[in-house]
């Protein structure tokens, strides 16, 4: 799919809370071989949320940094969506809530706002719908977010890699961009591999069927969809971020499309900060950008349980330069950290039963 | 003012503060009220003002105007409540003062009355004390009235340089002047240790830093002199004063002093036409350590930052140069919030007119009272003299 | 007792000061204050412009509160303190992703937004300014 005119990144921002706990100190909470299960994901160390952070305090954070970099003042601004799958309300929109936080779409509030739910590719369905709408010149800038604070439910193999943090980016038309999207493509089908139910407090999963019929399947289709499209191969893409879970499946999905890792690793996050779900490859989207030069291309695949995935191909123009450091990078967040231990993460984590008469926490 | 004739204290009564939990807040109430009336000879009450604060959220119950002269076979006097927070006892003083310089009363009863502990968790007495703060801007976000006067106290501490020691003079010696008081609600010493170690409420503010809660009433009867039935035992109120400042603490030009506290003195000592170096006698509002110090400088009676060498000198106790609190105070004698202020002018008429007691200094002729509402934000000073 | 449940309308009203940092400007006196005042405290001119804060600032003084109000027991410790902003203006708040050994009187501080008071499973979730050390 190519819009009408011309589309591309304007500014792009990130955000990583600063609390880690390791694979070790989960595997001791319940009495498993750490080993066993970091070197099966390649995953140390995951990201923990503070106890006052949630999807909408980590979006703000993002999309502060994004529009910065975008120097675009937020008034012109006329759409924000943000993809999660752990909106503080059911029902309330984080997107409101960020509008009124960074007077998006200015005084007269004058902006589409709504929040997406796609399992992980939530923000890329976001930024699909905001490629869609200033490509279509229906508005100029829209505002399109990716954050989670993924629900990892106690003992269970995704807990040690449910995360949080969240990406943005601001779209708008090419003159002003500073990487292009040139196409993109989706591909979705009715694939139960992992769901959560409305008043499920931690979603399910069906283990090994999560990984041929839906995670390598999606992502594959997807991207080779998308390369016939813009008639390209792996061997034209200097870099490609796929939809983390673990830092070990990007790296097989990449090898069996014919990807080197060399092409992988740059946006490879997964292994420092866990998977921030409906973040994951869009940090690692911003990371890449953090460091491609003008003239380089990106192939970007997302993918949501659901299932879905939505594939980007972007080429990088000379306007990067320009925006590059004036905001915290990906790599900032991942080497400002602080370890907490199983008690401090349950605690932030909410996942303590209090006793009744406590009312707010 | 000095054309007219000042207003007197007929009479006082009060009840002992403590965790009254067979007593109701109209039982506290009325109890102080008809001491107080029998001691001022019975005479005719025109108007009642009483002071409260937490009515209304502890207890379910304002209008506390009405239930106050019900409950003392008043009805149909003209009566109120006035609150300024923990100052609403000496606002409740005071406006007697000016209904009765009107000329349009001759007698007003004074009802300082407080019953805290009817709300038995802590983290609720902590909420409903913290309507004394800003709501929007400090309550908000979880600022409760210790953790206000906390940053006061880091705040003094880090510009004089005082140590954790320093500021545990005062509650040692409000403690030792409680033990023989009979209405006190703390009668027991404490030392140095004990409030080194006492537990951290809000850092630095410790407990032994913080007056206690309880429940109590206190009473006056305001008059003109010519006007006193029972006139053995007058005490003049020789001028009073009140001031505000910002009701936020942040928004104070300066941390480390009472701006309203030291307005309030200078309206009531050139109301009586004294000078600080006059008092004999001392009230001041210690709810907390550093406030009942950042009073003494206010009142004018020590420099700046020198409170608590003042106080570590002895020149404090009941046999010192100028007593301060013989009574015990707030940290020890108690602190039922919006009775406070009336306590503090019913001890002083005690003294002034040698009735205290086993508190009683030898002979003072003047004493004044400091009552604080907020951390600052609304003060009232009272000054009281023998009347020969 | 109500004193310390959320009360919306007054959060709703509040939220350019409580996501923004929005306060006043002395056309008079140039005097800024937070919040913004109907009349100026300095100068008594009632030509008050609103204005955002800027959002970095250094801490006055702070202390920990051990002793919660309903409503923060779930928080407690927390950190509450005075900062004053880059251009002089003083404002009230939490600090967060600080440990209270970390705390110095004068260290640099920006503002972020976090959750204040989450009111149960079911209440609302009131979000407002808290500052974080700076970098």
């Amino acid at each position: 799919m190519r819009p009408n005119r011309s589309v591309g990144i304007v500014g792009w921002g990130a955000y990583v809370p600063k609390y880690r706990i390791t694979s070790k100190e989960l595997a001791r909470a319940w009495g498993k071989d750490w080993k066993k299960y970091a070197a099966r994901i390649l995953v140390e160390e995951k990201s923990v949320p503070g106890i006052d952070e949630d999807t909408f305090t980590i979006a703000y954070e993002a999309a502060k940094n994004a529009i910065r970099r975008a120097r675009v003042d937020p008034s012109e601004i006329k759409a924000v969506f943000v993809g999660t799958e752990s909106k503080p309300y059911a029902v309330k929109p984080t997107a409101t809530m960020l509008a009124e936080a960074l007077m998006i779409g200015g005084e007269e509030r004058l902006t589409l706002g709504a929040d997406f739910e796609f399992a992980c590719k939530a923000g890329s369905e976001a930024m699909q719908a905001v490629i869609g709408l200033v490509g279509s010149r229906m508005i100029d800038y829209g505002l399109a977010v990716g954050a989670d604070t993924a629900q990892g439910a106690p003992g269970d193999a995704l807990e040690y890699t449910a995360s949080a943090g969240g990406a943005a980016f601001v779209i708008g038309t090419e003159d002003k961009s500073v990487a292009r999207i040139v196409g993109t493509c989706s591909y979705v089908t009715d694939t139960p591999d992992f769901w959560r139910r409305q008043l499920a407090k931690y979603p399910s999963h069906t283990s090994g069927f999560t990984g041929k019929p839906a995670y390598f399947t999606h992502i594959i289709n997807a991207s080779k969809k998308l390369m016939e499209e813009m008639g390209t191969s792996p061997k034209d893409y200097d870099y490609v971020v796929f939809h983390q879970p673990n830092g070990k499946f990007p790296l097989k999905v990449a090898k069996m499309l014919g990807f080197t890792e060399e092409q992988v690793k740059p946006g490879l996050i997964t292994p420092f900060i866990g998977n921030t779900y409906s973040a994951s490859s869009m940090i690692g989207l911003a990371a890449v950008l953090d460091i491609a030069k003008p003239g380089e291309t990106i192939l970007v695949t997302s993918f949501g349980s659901g299932a879905g995935s939505d594939s980007f191909h972007i080429e990088v123009s000379d306007r990067i330069e320009e925006v590059r450091n004036c905001v915290p990078r990906v790599i900032d967040f991942i080497k400002k950290k602080v370890y907490v231990d199983y008690a401090i993460y349950s605690r932030n984590r909410r996942m303590i039963i209090m006793p009744a008469g406590i009312g707010d926490y | 003012m000095k054309s007219l004739q000042k207003p007197t204290i007929a009479g006082v009564g009060f009840t002992k503060i403590t965790a009254h939990w067979k007593q109701s807040l109209k039982d506290l109430a009325s109890e102080a009220a008809v001491k107080a009336l029998n001691d001022a000879g019975n005479p005719e009450i025109n108007a009642i003002i009483v002071g409260n604060m937490l009515s209304g959220i502890i207890n379910g119950q304002e209008n506390l105007g009405s239930l106050v002269a019900e409950s003392i076979g008043l009805s149909g006097v003209s009566s109120v409540k006035i609150e300024a927070a923990c100052a609403s006892g000496s606002a409740a003083v005071m406006w007697a003062c000016l209904s009765v310089l009107s000329d349009l009363f001759d007698s007003v009863l004074v009802v300082g009355v407080e019953k805290m502990t009817d709300v038995t968790d802590n983290e609720d007495v902590t909420s409903a004390l913290a309507t004394a703060a800003d709501y929007d801007y400090e309550v908000f976000f979880g600022a409760t009235f210790p953790s206000l006067n906390a940053m006061i106290m880091r705040s003094y501490a880090k510009t004089y340089n005082l140590s954790p020691e320093d500021f545990g003079y005062l509650p040692i010696l409000m403690h030792k002047n409680a033990v023989d008081v009979s209405h006190a609600q703390l009668r027991f010493p404490i030392d140095m240790d004990g409030y080194l170690n006492s537990p951290m409420v809000s850092d630095p503010l410790k407990l032994f830093d913080c007056a206690p809660i309880g429940d109590g009433a206190a009473a006056l009867v305001i008059t003109k002199k010519d006007g006193a039935k029972n006139s053995d035992h007058l005490v003049e109120i020789a001028g009073f004063g009140s001031a505000t400042d910002t009701l936020a603490t942040y928004r104070r030009e300066d941390l480390s002093r009472l701006r309203a506290a030291e307005l309030a003195t200078t309206r009531a000592l050139s109301m009586a036409g004294l000078e600080s170096k006059d008092f004999d006698i001392v009230q001041i509002h210690d709810a907390f350590s550093v406030i009942g110090y950042l009073n003494l400088e206010a009142l004018g009676i020590v420099e700046r930052g020198k409170a608590h060498e003042f106080v570590a000198s002895g020149d404090a106790e009941r046999s010192g140069a100028l007593p301060v609190n013989p009574e015990g105070g707030l940290k020890a004698r108690g602190h039922p919030v919006g009775a406070t202020g009336v306590y503090q002018i019913a001890e002083l008429a005690l003294q002034l007119s040698d009735r205290a007691g086993p508190s009683q200094i030898e002979n003072p002729n003047v004493g004044v009272a400091m009552n604080v509402g907020g951390t600052g934000s609304n003060v009232f000073v009272h000054i009281l003299r023998r009347v020969e | 007792m109500w004193a310390y449940r959320l009360n919306i309308p007054s959060h709703w009203r509040l939220l350019s000061e409580r996501y923004r940092l929005a306060g006043g400007y002395c056309e008079n006196c140039g005097h800024k204050m937070f919040p913004k005042q109907k009349i100026c405290p300095k100068c008594g001119s009632e030509k008050i412009k609103p204005v955002e804060l800027p959002r970095r600032g250094k801490v006055i003084t702070y202390t920990i509160v051990q002793t919660p109000p309903r409503g923060f027991e779930y928080y407690t410790p927390y950190i509450l303190a005075i900062i004053e902003l880059e251009d002089g203006t003083r404002v009230f708040g939490q600090l967060t992703d600080i440990e209270p050994s970390e705390i110095q009187e004068g260290m640099e501080v920006e503002m972020t937004i976090r959750k204040v008071r989450v009111s149960g499973e079911s209440g609302a979730i009131a979000y407002a300014y808290k500052f974080r050390p700076l970098e």
